[in-house]
Order: structure tokens, then C-alpha cells, then sequence
């Protein structure tokens, strides 16, 4: 996502988006919520 | 023999004293030669400080050992990016030094054409990764048993292309038709610091050898670095400096994104097991955002709009990728060899 300035969880906590393009995480195992850290790969289909 | 081009200067351009007969001139901290590995590097030393020229010589390059031959073009290269003290700023476009690149990475390229011709796996890009998962990696390494002493070596390995990290690929962006250029650019921007110093990717690298208690300067260990080191730094920037090689640059980087976060992830573990600095963990905490990030743009709008559906551009990214992988498992085989 481009233009992100920063991003709100559903139960209120913010993070503020510090690089030009952002990844969010959509799988809910990332260890950096609520960014993407790749951990998706480790899931298996 | 006269040549049409026989001086290694602008023949007839009149520079200010202040320049004249300088390498780096000081503007960005640059590195003394590093001491040749055989009888070509030595040559070539020689040929750079204007002591006598590589002809004179009369070393035969096919008789140079692969250590000899890596040094050699890792140097040659070097004359692109920030030069070198002792060597004037004009030897960059000298037709000696341009004549013997040539053959460096011909030679180089070949070795890389013949073992993609062999390749029998997968011919996608998440297939050829998962694929190359198989063969040991220095990121497993550290996290489960490296000594402290051995990362500190490992670091110092590395220095040689993180410390100039993302500016081979400045060379790929004005090849670049406009949608994979603005994704290039956009990558690269992150990796420069998107406009904060202190955040730039090799300055990043500096701080961690530093509060490793390492030597961060710019090319400190290239001269004691592993052969294979060498030539995982020399790919890369081939590939970048071409023109060519364009797809293959742009494959290179994708594959380098894509095994980035988790063995990013790996390190910091490792260095954390170990009791580094967080100084030291930095670079690669940074790394497992940011290549998440990077991988999805560096497929996806780099690298699939540049293939556009043609065939053979798809089988020259792919040849990029594979180079990229293939020989950073030749480096960390080379390097775990020393250890297990």
C-alpha cells in the first residue's frame, strides 16, 4: 500500500507507517503486527 | 602498434590543479588499492597507478587463478562506483580497463550460462526458491550455532557489497521503460533511506560493523575476503553495469528480495542468542520489513512488466534470479566449509 500514513487495529492501536510503501499482513501470523514479515511462507498451503 | 585510442585520459582537458592526478579527490571517503591476489592483479596495479601498462606486462589472464581473477574484476568494478586514492579518476573509461572487464565477465557470465543450461528444477520463481531452500544457508547458521567470532567473520564477508548495497542497481534505472522504473525507484528509495541518512541501507551495514567491533570503512576487508565473496558482489554489479543484463538485473533482485525477510528474521534471532548490540541487529531487523515490502514490488511491478509476456525476456529474469541464488549458495557453502 502506498500512501499510508498510519494504520489503525480494530481494537484502536495505531502504527504509524515509517517507509513509502507498506505491506500488511493478511495472514495474522506475522510477528509485527500489524506489518508483513514474510511469515506467510512458512504456513504451508 | 598505434591504437586510435592510446591515453587513458580526456586527452586534451585542462582539470584544476586541485584534481589533477587524483582518484577520489577526497569528495567521498574512497580505498587504497587492495594488494593483488596473483600475477593479473599485480599486473593490473601497476596498469592503475600509471607504473607500466597491462601490455607491457604480458600476463596471460587465462593463466590466473579464480581468486586472482575475482580480486581483479571486483577492482575493476570499483572504478565505477567511488574509485580509488591512488588511482587517477580517468582509468574509470580506459580501453586497457574496459578491454580486460570484458574478458573478466565473459568469462564470469559463461560459467553462470552454463550452469542455468543445467538447471533441472522448477523454471518460476517461487519454484526455483523453494528449490535452492535445500542447499545450506549462513542465515540457519547463526541462528542455531555460530560462535561470535564467526559472525564477526560472516559480517566482514558481507561488508564487501553491503556497504555499497543498492548502488549497483542506480546503473539498471535509466534502462527502464516507465512502470518498472518508477517500481525501481521506489525500492531503491526505501534502500537509500526514503530521504533519512541515518536510515540508508549501507549506512545501516556501517553502524552494525561498527558496534560489532569491526572495521566499518568503506572496502576494509576486501583484499582478505573469500574468492566466492568476491563473486557474489562481481554478478551483481555486472549485471547492473550492462546494459544487457538488464532483465537479469532486475531477476537478480527479485530473487535477493524474496530470500531477504525470513533469513533476515534468522539473524537477528542468532545475534540476539549471541548478545550483540541491538547496534548490530538493526540492519537485519530493518531487512525483514522492508524485503517483505520489496519482494512484492520487485516481481510484480518491476520485473513482470519488463517480461510483458515475452518468453524470452521471462527466461533472462529468470537467469538473474538463478545467478543471484546460485551463487550466493556457492558463498555460503564455501564459507560453512571453514566451520562445520
Amino acid at each position: 500500500m502506498r500512501d499510508v500514513d498510519f494504520v489503525v487495529s480494530p481494537d484502536g492501536e495505531t502504527s504509524e507507517a515509517t517507509r513509502p510503501v507498506v505491506a500488511l499482513c493478511t495472514c495474522g501470523a506475522t510477528g509485527r503486527p500489524p506489518w508483513c514479515d514474510a511469515t506467510h511462507k512458512l504456513l504451508g498451503d | 602498434m598505434q591504437t586510435w585510442y592510446p591515453s587513458s585520459r580526456c586527452p586534451n582537458v585542462a582539470r584544476p590543479t586541485s584534481m589533477r592526478d587524483r582518484g577520489a579527490d577526497g569528495y567521498v571517503p574512497a580505498m587504497k588499492l587492495p594488494d593483488a591476489r596473483g600475477p593479473l592483479g599485480a599486473a593490473v596495479l601497476d596498469h592503475l597507478r600509471g607504473h607500466r601498462s597491462l601490455a607491457e606486462a604480458g600476463v596471460r589472464l587465462q593463466e590466473a587463478g579464480a581468486g586472482d581473477r575475482a580480486l581483479t574484476l571486483w577492482t575493476l568494478h570499483e572504478l565505477y562506483f567511488r574509485g580509488f586514492d591512488d588511482v587517477d579518476a580517468d582509468m574509470e573509461w580506459d580501453p586497457t580497463v574496459v578491454g580486460l572487464r570484458n574478458e573478466l565477465e565473459s568469462d564470469l557470465e559463461s560459467d553462470l550460462r552454463r550452469a542455468f543450461e543445467a538447471w533441472d528444477g522448477p523454471m518460476d520463481l517461487p519454484g526455483m526458491i523453494a528449490a535452492f531452500e535445500d542447499r545450506p544457508g549462513l542465515s540457519t547458521f547463526i541462528r542455531t550455532s555460530a560462535t561470535a567470532a564467526q559472525v564477526r567473520e560472516i559480517l566482514a564477508e558481507k561488508s564487501v557489497f553491503h556497504l555499497k548495497e543498492a548502488d549497483p542497481h542506480a546503473f539498471v534505472q535509466p534502462r527502464l521503460d516507465v512502470a518498472p522504473k518508477a517500481a525501481l525507484a521506489t525500492i531503491q528509495f526505501d534502500e537509500l533511506g526514503a530521504g533519512r541518512p541515518d536510515r540508508l541501507h549501507a549506512k545501516l551495514f556501517a553502524d552494525t560493523l561498527d558496534a560489532a567491533g569491526l572495521d566499518p570503512t568503506y572496502g576494509a576487508y576486501v583484499a582478505r575476503v573469500a574468492t566466492s565473496t568476491l563473486t557474489v558482489s562481481n554478478v551483481l554489479t555486472m549485471f547492473c553495469l550492462r546494459r544487457r543484463l538488464r532483465f537479469a538485473a532486475a531477476g537478480h533482485l527479485a530473487a535477493f528480495e524474496a530470500t531477504s525477510s525470513l533469513p533476515c528474521a534468522a539473524i537477528v534471532r542468532g545475534l540476539r542468542r549471541l548478545g550483540f548490540d541491538e547496534r548490530v541487529v538493526t540492519y537485519y531487523d530493518e531487512h525483514v520489513e522492508a524485503d517483505a515490502v520489496h519482494e512484492a514490488l520487485a516481481w510484480e511491478e518491476l520485473c513482470v512488466p519488463m517480461i510483458d509476456g515475452d518468453a524470452d525476456r521471462e527466461r533472462e529474469v529468470l537467469f538473474g534470479a538463478f545467478a543471484c541464488m546460485e551463487v550466493e549458495a556457492r558463498n555460503a557453502a564455501d564459507l560453512l566449509e571453514r566451520w562445520t
